[in-house]
């Protein structure tokens, strides 16, 4: 089955192709470009050079968020759309989750985050078990420095992944000492190879209800909802 | 050799995502109307007292792919039967933009259709074609929210701006009013409703003439409304809400008819179009024809409502010029908040 799965959450845009166990071909940039101009020329472009016309497609797997509001969703507004025209299955995959795939072989709990500004983070936890990825907390925003302390109390050893950790290295350690333990550079972006083949045997989306995972109210909305209990 | 060789009809898949409006539609030969699809988040902004931009971004995701299939669907076309797919590049807010753009660019690659990005004035003055084939050069006057403008069109496709607000548009400065009249959102129809029951000779308002250019400025009568207010409750006399909304709209008609009218005779245009969302403004529309009775050489075309509100049939028609004048965007089109009319 031919897979193409596209990351725009973040920084890192990612397109991959798999067909059955294989990786066809992956395109990763770390670049604070503007996705809305880059997306569609990766897609044609990965294609073209794998060979592969888009209704050769099976399904289309995106990244769903959390991550830049904007940047989900370009992702999701393509890969529903695509989903949508080829008429193929879609799959949404935490974009937290894709990440946590880079600690595979870490003997312990993952935790990927992203930067949300103000001390706070998106992040999630997740385990490898035979079964593959599993998620032990779901997808949350909240403060680096509060997490590190929930994370204390499991008293297990966590893998933190991201580029953003180094902006929460401090913290967590200080919170955490010896049981946190940090990817490294080599191993900072998500790939989409992992996105894809997590989304491979995953349940498929209602292509039109198909929305990103923000987790965040966006703002107006919060102010609206405070100034209505007042 | 020895087929017919009949000419294909042009069929154009048309997107507009700009501001609050998801909308999708199929446009034959650039003038006929197989669909036209609307999803309007109005509701959803009221609450906000105006537009938010995330907000609108968000219920875009929602819309987008159920507009495009009800417009598909309702037309009875296929992709293969598509010439082109338009989309709504600028202006505009830039994240409701670039869910349009995307997914008419997904749309397009799926499919191998070709691309035509479409300034979106550009849509609202082509939205006049779906009424009657268009005779150049022709003259728009475009009022909306974000525009005022007058627009010389002298070919297909070709645009000049010869007048435009140096401030507010007049749909800004309407929903300023509105607000001061505590008038609910989105303002510019309720005026519209109260003007019709208000004398519009009672309360004295400037209007801003801009000598010798076509020009408009509406900062400078908008704060005289909100001082005219201010100053009766301060003496504590109260003003009768309809006359101040008649006065005020008189003011803004007074200015758009005479410079188009003004425009239409510098410029010998063999029609005019009116164009954008106050041109639904019944008031704007009655002057309008009034003056255009006696101009017997230039005819004055007026979209119905429906197609005077952001649309994406405008869009499609718009498109189809475009894309005759041989016009093609490719898969890096992004959203542009500034595109230029002058340049597309
Ligand atoms: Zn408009």
């Amino acid at each position: 089955m031919k897979v193409l799965a596209i990351d725009t959450s973040n920084f890192t845009l990612g397109i991959a192709l798999t067909d059955g166990d294989q990786v066809v071909g992956e395109y990763v940039t770390n670049l604070k470009k503007n996705h809305s101009l880059r997306v569609m020329p990766a897609i044609e472009s990965l294609l073209r050079d794998c060979d592969t016309k888009p209704a050769e497609l099976e399904k289309i797997v995106v990244a769903k968020g959390p991550g830049s509001y904007t940047g989900v969703r370009i992702g999701v507004t393509i890969a529903k759309t695509l989903a949508w025209t080829l008429n193929i299955p879609l799959v949404g995959i935490s974009s937290l989750e894709a990440l946590a795939a880079n600690g595979r072989y870490f003997n312990g709990m993952i935790s990927p985050l992203f930067d949300a500004r103000r001390g706070q983070i998106y992040t999630g936890l997740y385990q490898f078990t035979e079964s593959g990825l599993e998620s032990r907390s779901e997808d949350k925003n909240m403060l680096a420095v509060e997490w590190a302390q929930k994370l204390k109390e499991l008293n297990v050893p966590v893998l933190f992944v991201g580029q953003d950790i180094a902006i929460h290295v401090d913290t967590l350690k200080d919170v955490l000492g010896e049981r946190a333990y940090f990817i490294p550079a080599q191993a900072y972006n998500p790939r989409p190879a992992e996105l894809a083949f997590l989304g491979r045997d995953k349940k498929q989306e209602d292509v039109h209800m198909f929305v990103p995972n923000y987790v965040r109210m966006a703002e107006a909305e919060v102010k609206w909802l405070e100034q209505q209990k007042k | 050799m020895g087929e017919f060789n009949v000419k294909k009809d042009q069929l154009i898949l048309g997107i507009e995502t700009s501001c609050d409006e998801t909308a999708a539609a199929v446009i034959k030969n650039g003038t006929d109307i197989l669909s036209n699809i609307v999803a309007s988040q109005i509701e959803s902004h009221k609450r906000f007292g105006g537009v938010v931009p995330e907000i609108a971004s968000r219920h875009h995701v929602e819309q987008i792919t159920l507009v495009l299939e009800e417009a598909l669907r309702e037309a009875d076309v296929t992709y293969d039967d598509l010439d082109a797919i338009a989309v709504t590049e600028g202006p505009g807010l830039v994240g409701a933009l670039l869910i349009g753009v995307n997914a008419a660019k997904a749309v397009a690659f799926a499919h191998n259709i070709p691309l035509v990005g479409v300034h979106h004035i550009a849509g609202h003055i082509y939205a006049n074609r779906l009424i009657k084939e268009i005779k150049y050069p022709a003259l728009s006057l475009v009022v909306s929210g974000g525009h005022t403008e007058l627009v010389m069109i002298k070919s297909p496709g070709q645009f000049k701006v010869i007048g435009e607000t140096r401030d507010d548009a007049a749909g800004e400065a309407y929903d300023k009013v509105a607000r001061t009249l505590h008038l609910p959102y989105p303002g510019g129809p309720h005026i519209d409703r109260l003007a019709q029951e208000g004398d519009p000779t009672s309360v004295p308002l400037p209007r801003a003439w801009l000598e010798d250019s076509y020009d408009f400025s509406f900062s400078g009568l908008k704060s005289a409304v909100i001082n005219t207010l201010h100053n009766a409750e301060q003496r504590g006399e109260t003003i009768e809400a309809a006359d101040l909304a008649a006065s005020f709209q008189q003011s803004v008609i007074d200015v758009l008819v005479k410079k188009t009218v003004k425009a239409t005779q510098e410029y010998g245009v063999h029609q005019v179009l009116l164009a954008g969302g106050v041109a639904a403004n019944k008031g704007l529309r009655k002057a309008l024809t009034e003056a255009f009775e006696t101009i017997t050489d230039t005819e004055l075309i007026i979209p119905p409502l429906a197609l005077c509100t952001d649309n994406a049939a405008m869009i499609g028609a718009a498109g189809s010029v475009l894309f005759e004048n041989g016009k093609r965007s490719g898969m890096a089109m992004n959203g542009n908040p500034g595109l230029d009319i002058e340049t597309i």
